[in-house]
């Protein structure tokens, strides 16, 4: 068992990358998470693993030096909130297309805009649609506990090297200044030169050696028909996702009437949604997607056979919701697709998620619930 | 066992680092825990809240409608969380600044002068500490020797030299506390 | 066909007896690659990836350069230096640097930029990288102009001069006024050596090797940040023959960006001028 402590989310994010090994942080400092950096610069780890940590002019500088360190195939990462993943969008892109391994973390406040510090989770459409040009797809992950955010770093870590591919943890506010009890990892070795080359030789621009050919990053094809097949290779890459790396947790789904979709802090809300809403002898059970890209639509393809609603509960105005519609609508299934949404920094409570399920719900609750086929 | 509570008042009261020994008390009796404030601008003068939960399962929500206990140590707080007490909850508050104290008769409600004790102490410091000495009186949730513990584990190496101190105002607490209203 | 033994005359030189070691008057530069360059006849950056080449086989130091290609003209500098190179958003290849450089401490990092890249999208960045004395070497090549997307202004464009955004030549109301961003950089104590060179004529050449040359012993030394500019030709941009354009150059863009070092210190001390 590992060191056990009470922390923020934001501390451990920073715990959780000297100890996994990470080789450099760069960021800019915003609230809600600028504990992160803080906590860093505290630790001093290049004292301690030989871990960088540099303070950057601007999250776009931030975004570029997570890009060349990357780049050398090194582990790499910097976090954020919500504007500064704003102006982190062309490197991101930029990432995506040159397949470069690393860990960005949006510990996501409310917005449009400058918006309020207070969590959020407006971002979902930002971090698994896009946010930047082009086709690509981030491998999200979305903690919804402190452990989880210890945890997350070293797993997105490992699935951005498998897959050669930015990894991004989407947390809000909430995870990122809450503090729980927390098992730490214990440390995991920085890779030495050999090792890296060994991993990441055949593409990371090391230094050329004699012995092979020189590495070139980049993300720049001027034949289209180059361009095209860049592109094959990337949806081939993000279909593997799908097939290998789904992660969700499903809470009292089996004999549930209603299920509740919720990521995050939501989720949390929600788990104690279910608890209120048997107390009152409602059938629902809560589906917590891990993984929002890979979205975990098979699990939602097959609950959709058997439950007649859907309701997704977001810190938004209703995003994820229209994954779990094409999910539904994939399945050839009648459950409906309903959404509730706090907006603008609010968390929603336990009760007024129940209170929503039952409003939205109130003719399958009247009436009997209507089974899908 | 599951306790959810709320701590509110000023900031600058330790509102936040009595929320902080007590989470740190609960893992060392191997509970769960979650600590959960207000943060933001609010922090810099205004009240101050934190939502404490320890408990033996795995905890959900952190953020709640209604709460076991209560501690309540201003006037904007106890309009904002008399209310929030489940039926047969605690409340407990320091009616130093208090205009209007809690009227519900559904609830335990407890009174610690603590303002007043901290000033006797000579060390105006130690007054969440005499709140959190009588909120472990009248919820004995955690064993006194964890609660020590977490202490020593939530105070820097730099501090312990003020561990007797705490636990001096602790037992003040313990013992000025006093019954307003039993259910 | 039959192949016929060609004997050998007395006193006659074959091509076996030319090609020998000390006979060798000049040869291709080691690093440079077969890729046929696609720059312009006349333009300044052939020249200068030579310079860089040369050097990094002299010094030894393939193995630990990494090379970081703007947007701009030079976008595909990594096709013709045989080293490993990331392309760089544009305007972000310090911010790429810094960070190759931060976490390979030992490696030998340098942007090459263009005018439009470096002093206008990414002025924030090499302000900040010189700033911070990351260990570099940045090569910013000023022609006055953007090159690769068809001749528009650039912060460097000369008062007056005619471009595809200003078609009745830059107005300095509108536009405001050439950018010397060198000058600038060279207020900035965590650089090291700050130099404007050109490289129109042989002796230039030679002047301009030896500056990138103690640039990169610079960086090698870890000294801090080095920079070389390098004022140079664009004769499609211009509408100019090369021959021309050297002219032109020399007439209208040297007595703006005059040549010379105008630091050479090390990193933690301020300019002197």
């Amino acid at each position: 068992m590992g060191e056990i402590k009470l922390m923020k989310g934001n501390e451990v994010l920073a715990e959780a990358a000297i100890r996994c090994g990470c080789d450099g942080y760069f960021g800019y400092p915003i609230t809600p998470q600028s504990e992160v950096m803080e906590t860093l610069m505290v630790r001093e780890p290049w004292k301690e693993t030989g871990m960088v940590v540099l303070q950057a002019e601007s999250e776009v500088a931030s975004i570029n030096m997570v890009y060349g360190a990357a780049a050398t195939g090194k582990k790499v990462m910097t976090s954020s909130s919500s504007p500064g993943i704003s102006l982190m969008a062309e490197g991101i892109s930029y990432l995506a297309g040159a397949e470069l391994p690393c860990l960005l973390v949006n510990v996501q406040r409310g917005g449009p805009g400058l918006g309020t510090i207070q969590p959020s989770q407006a971002d979902y459409f930002q971090a698994v649609k896009g946010g930047g040009h082009g086709d690509y797809k981030l491998i999200v992950l979305a903690p919804s506990s402190v452990q989880e955010m210890n945890d997350f770093v070293d797993l997105g870590f490992e699935l951005a090297f498998k897959y050669r591919n930015p990894a991004m943890i989407l947390a809000d506010g909430a995870i990122g200044q809450m503090m729980e009890k927390v098992e730490l990892a214990d440390y995991k070795p920085r890779w030495t030169k050999e090792e890296l080359v060994e991993k990441n030789g055949d593409w990371a621009t090391t230094g050329k050696p004699a012995s092979r050919k020189k590495n070139v990053i980049t993300s720049l094809e001027m034949a289209s028909n180059d361009m095209e097949v860049r592109n094959i290779n990337l949806q081939a890459k993000y279909r593997k996702m799908e097939e290998e790396d789904v992660r969700y947790e499903a809470i009292q789904c089996d004999d549930a009437e209603f299920i509740l979709v919720a990521f995050g802090t939501a989720a949390r809300v929600c788990q104690k949604a279910v608890e209120v809403a048997r107390e009152k002898g409602l059938k629902v059970g809560l589906l917590r997607p891990i993984t929002l890209f890979p979205f975990p639509k098979k699990v939602i393809k097959e609950l959709a056979r058997k439950t007649a609603g859907f309701l997704s509960v977001e810190m938004s105005a209703g995003q994820m919701v229209e994954d779990i519609k094409l999910a539904v609508y994939d399945a050839g299934s009648n459950a409906r697709v309903d959404h509730f949404g706090r907006m603008g920094g609010i968390i929603p409570t336990p009760t007024e998620v129940v209170e929503a399920l039952e409003d939205k719900f109130s003719w399958e609750l009247s009436y009997g619930v209507k089974r899908s086929y | 066992m599951t306790e959810e509570m709320i701590i509110a008042g000023f900031g600058g009261q330790g509102v936040l680092s009595m929320g902080k020994i007590l989470a740190y008390s609960g893992i060392m009796e191997d509970k769960e825990v979650t600590w959960f404030p207000s943060y933001g601008p609010e922090m810099r003068g205004g009240t101050a809240n934190v939502t404490v939960i320890v408990s033996d399962t795995r905890i959900s929500s952190p953020v709640l409608q209604e709460y076991d206990t209560a501690i309540i140590l201003n006037q904007q707080s106890m309009d904002k969380f008399e209310k929030a007490v489940k039926p047969g909850g605690v409340l407990l508050y320091d009616p130093n600044g208090i205009v209007h104290p809690p009227t519900r008769t559904d609830i335990n409600v407890f009174k610690v002068e603590a303002t007043k004790a901290s000033v006797e102490m000579g060390n105006p410091k130690v007054f969440n500490m005499i709140v959190f000495g009588s909120y472990l009186k009248v919820r004995p949730i955690l064993s006194p020797d964890n609660v020590e513990k977490g202490l020593a584990k939530s105070l820097p190496e730099r501090y312990h030299k003020l561990i007797p101190l705490n636990l001096e105002a602790m037992q003040k607490g313990r013992e000025i506390v006093e019954e307003v209203h039993v259910v | 066909m039959e192949l016929k033994e060609v004997t050998k005359t007395e006193g006659t030189m074959d091509i076996q007896d030319i090609l020998k070691p000390e006979n060798l008057v000049y040869q291709k530069t080691k690093l440079l690659t077969d890729t046929p360059m696609h720059y312009c006849p006349g333009c300044s950056h052939g020249v200068v990836h030579k310079i860089l080449a040369e050097l990094i086989d002299e010094m030894g130091i393939q193995e630990r350069s990494i090379g970081v290609a703007p947007v701009g003209c030079a976008v595909f500098a990594y096709n013709y230096i045989d080293i490993d190179w990331q392309e760089a958003a544009h305007g972000r290849a310090p911010a790429v640097a810094t960070g190759i450089s931060r976490v390979n401490p030992d490696a030998f990092v340098f942007t090459y930029q263009g005018d439009g890249d470096l002093a206008s999208i990414g002025a924030a960045e090499i302000m900040h990288a010189c700033n911070r004395g990351e260990n570099i070497l940045v090569v910013f090549i000023n022609n006055g102009i953007y090159g690769m997307t068809g001749g528009q202004m650039a912060p460097t464009t000369l008062e007056g001069m005619v471009t595809a955004t200003t078609p009745y030549g830059r107005n300095t109301d509108l536009n405001g006024y050439p950018m010397r961003i060198t000058n600038l950089i060279a207020q900035l104590p965590g650089t090291s050596y700050v130099t404007r060179q050109a490289v129109h004529t042989a002796g230039g050449v030679r002047k301009c090797k030896r500056a990138l040359k103690k640039a990169i012993q610079n960086v090698l030394d870890k000294k801090g940040t080095s920079f070389v500019e390098v004022v140079s030709t664009c004769n499609s941009g211009w509408k100019m023959s090369p021959v021309a354009s050297n002219k032109w150059m020399e007439e209208n863009m040297i007595p703006y960006y005059p040549l010379g070092d105008m630091k050479d210190s090390v990193k933690g001390e301020h300019s002197e001028n």
